[in-house]
């Protein structure tokens, strides 16, 4: 019984901290975070900018190097976890490579990872069907639109079946009613795949939204100010943010982010 | 004075269909049909205008004399064609652009050569050409080899930095996707940087291109055997056969626009993707 609560655990940060020397100082981006995420879960991390919410989840995937700490994903190292095509990350700029179509571009990460050839195909109509971009195979990333290109990218992320996808701020660029669909359909997505995301946002309805979990932060130095659990079922339509539920939850959050900011 | 208003009248009459073929709908022959009209025009009137006015062969030969040099002497143009842009210009280019572009790949791999090798190729990019050549004669010889030489002096430098600087033209977002697939460095070299560098690597492809011929003829200036574009130039000036020498600019001419051209065929297909090229497809 134990043992199984132990593998349930996908990502642990313990006493987690960050500090990048610049010329004007230390910045402390992370200082002694505590958290732990389980298998499935969606956890959203939210904060004004500067509270390290990004930095932490680079950190996940061995894209900064903690200074003091411990975290593991996976139960190995972010190093190991990521030579092992742990996770799946998807950037706030889609990233998509120009000289490649979609269907290019999704085989990338296949080619590099040495999945069989004759897999290849397979995997890109798969995966394009979860994002809805069926038939764009062919296109190039500049044909298409912003919400396309990103959706493409979170199909490119998904394409090696890592069970593990880091997002960061993945629709920060996108419009009101882009971003609606997406998160509708990322929801979607999770509840099909059943994978554990971790999610970037400065967008409060957007983390009561999709998370189950809401990791609440703040600046000077990054830390967590509160995690907050959701109430909210995990059937989602849009129109369930105009339950009262979910206006409290936004609430709650939003008094959250209200504290962490007047101890500042 | 007649020919010279004969000119004007050949000058009024391309003129006119320019502007008639400007007023049609836009196509892709217009282009090509217009700018041959300006081309013939403009020969037409040189031959006529020199005519006329008695212009010494010396000062200007008419396109007409220029001709006759190039069909009698054909088989002495093709020679030189082999000796200074086949054999001279082409083989330095090769060696010119694969050595600058090696030297790019070690310097993206060390810092200390990249420190210490651009410095390098600055100083041999500040050396003037004119003081290279006559040593470079001396070490390599008469023939085609000291010109080569010269070629590669003139070209390393350009392509290299245009190469180093592509090699740093992708983006952080790209390079950490690269980092999340734990690509290896050679992964992410064949599959995203040498790409992403394509429209630099292009850029100094092209400018190389043009300083061959140039680096090739004027090297033969210095020394060469008794055939090559530069010293029939060189000679040809001397003797007064003007003509001669124009024809050989003829050659260059043709022969550096379509080196030219052939590269930026090259780049267009291998850069479709550059924002630069899109709208063209």
């Amino acid at each position: 019984m134990i043992d199984e609560m132990k593998n349930d655990v996908v990502i642990k940060a313990e006493k987690l901290s960050l500090t990048f020397e610049t010329n004007d100082g230390p910045v402390h981006a992370l200082k002694d975070v505590d958290l732990t995420i389980k298998k499935g879960e969606f956890v959203s991390f939210i904060g004004p900018s500067g509270c390290g919410k990004t930095t932490f989840l680079r950190v996940l995937a061995d894209l900064e190097q903690p200074t003091g700490g411990s975290v593991t994903v996976n139960g190995m190292t972010p190093r190991e976890a990521r030579l092992k095509r742990a996770y799946g990350f998807v950037f706030q700029a889609a990233g998509l490579y120009p000289w490649r179509t979609i269907a290019g571009n999704i085989k990338l990460p296949l080619e590099i990872m040495g999945v069989p050839r004759s897999e290849h195909d397979a995997r890109v109509k798969e995966v394009l069907e979860l994002v809805h971009l069926t038939g764009f195979e062919n296109k190039f990333p500049w044909q298409l639109s912003g919400g396309m290109q990103q959706r493409a990218s979170i199909a490119r992320a998904l394409s090696f079946h890592a069970d593990i996808l880091l997002m960061d701020e993945p629709f920060g660029a996108l419009d009101e009613i882009v971003r609606d669909h997406l998160n509708e359909q990322l929801l979607e997505l999770w509840a099909r795949t059943n994978k554990t995301i971790g999610f970037v946002t400065h967008s409060i309805p957007e983390a009561a939204y999709l998370s189950t979990k809401i990791v609440v932060m703040s600046p000077r130095p990054g830390r967590v100010t509160e995690v907050i659990e959701t109430t909210l079922p995990r059937e989602r339509p849009l129109e369930i943010r105009e339950t009262q539920e979910f206006l409290n939850l936004s609430n709650r959050i939003r008094d959250a982010l209200r504290a962490g900011h007047d101890d500042a | 004075m007649m020919l010279v208003i004969a000119a004007l009248f050949v000058w009024a009459i391309g003129w006119g269909i320019n502007i008639w073929i400007a007023r049609q709908k836009p196509g892709r022959w217009q282009s090509i049909v217009s700018a041959a009209i300006f081309g013939i025009t403009l020969i037409l009137m040189w031959e006529l205008i020199v005519r006329g006015l008695e212009v010494s062969p010396v000062i200007l030969p008419p396109p007409s004399m220029i001709f006759h040099a190039f069909v009698t002497n054909k088989m002495t143009l093709l020679l030189d064609f082999y000796q200074t842009f086949v054999w001279g210009a082409l083989t330095g280019y090769a060696i010119g652009c694969s050595a600058a572009f090696l030297t790019a790949l070690a310097i993206d791999r060390s810092d200390f050569l990249k420190r210490g090798l651009l410095p390098v190729g600055n100083f041999v990019a500040a050396l003037p050409i004119i003081g290279m050549a006559p040593i470079l004669v001396m070490w390599f010889g008469f023939g085609w080899e000291s010109k080569a030489a010269v070629v590669v002096i003139m070209i390393f430098f350009p392509m290299l930095v245009n190469t180093v600087q592509g090699l740093s033209a992708t983006d952080s977002i790209q390079n950490d996707m690269m980092r999340t697939y734990s690509a290896t460095y050679w992964q992410s070299m064949f599959k995203m940087r040498l790409i992403a560098a394509a429209p630099f690597i292009f850029n100094g492809l092209k400018i190389s291109s043009t300083l061959a011929l140039i680096g090739a003829i004027v090297a033969e200036f210095f020394g060469s055997p008794i055939f090559g574009m530069g010293f029939r130039i060189s000679t040809g000036a001397g003797r007064l056969e003007l003509d001669l020498v124009w024809a050989e600019i003829v050659v260059a001419a043709i022969a550096g626009s379509a080196f030219y051209g052939l590269v930026a065929l090259g780049e267009r297909a291998a850069t479709f993707w550059h924002p630069s090229m899109r709208k063209q497809r």
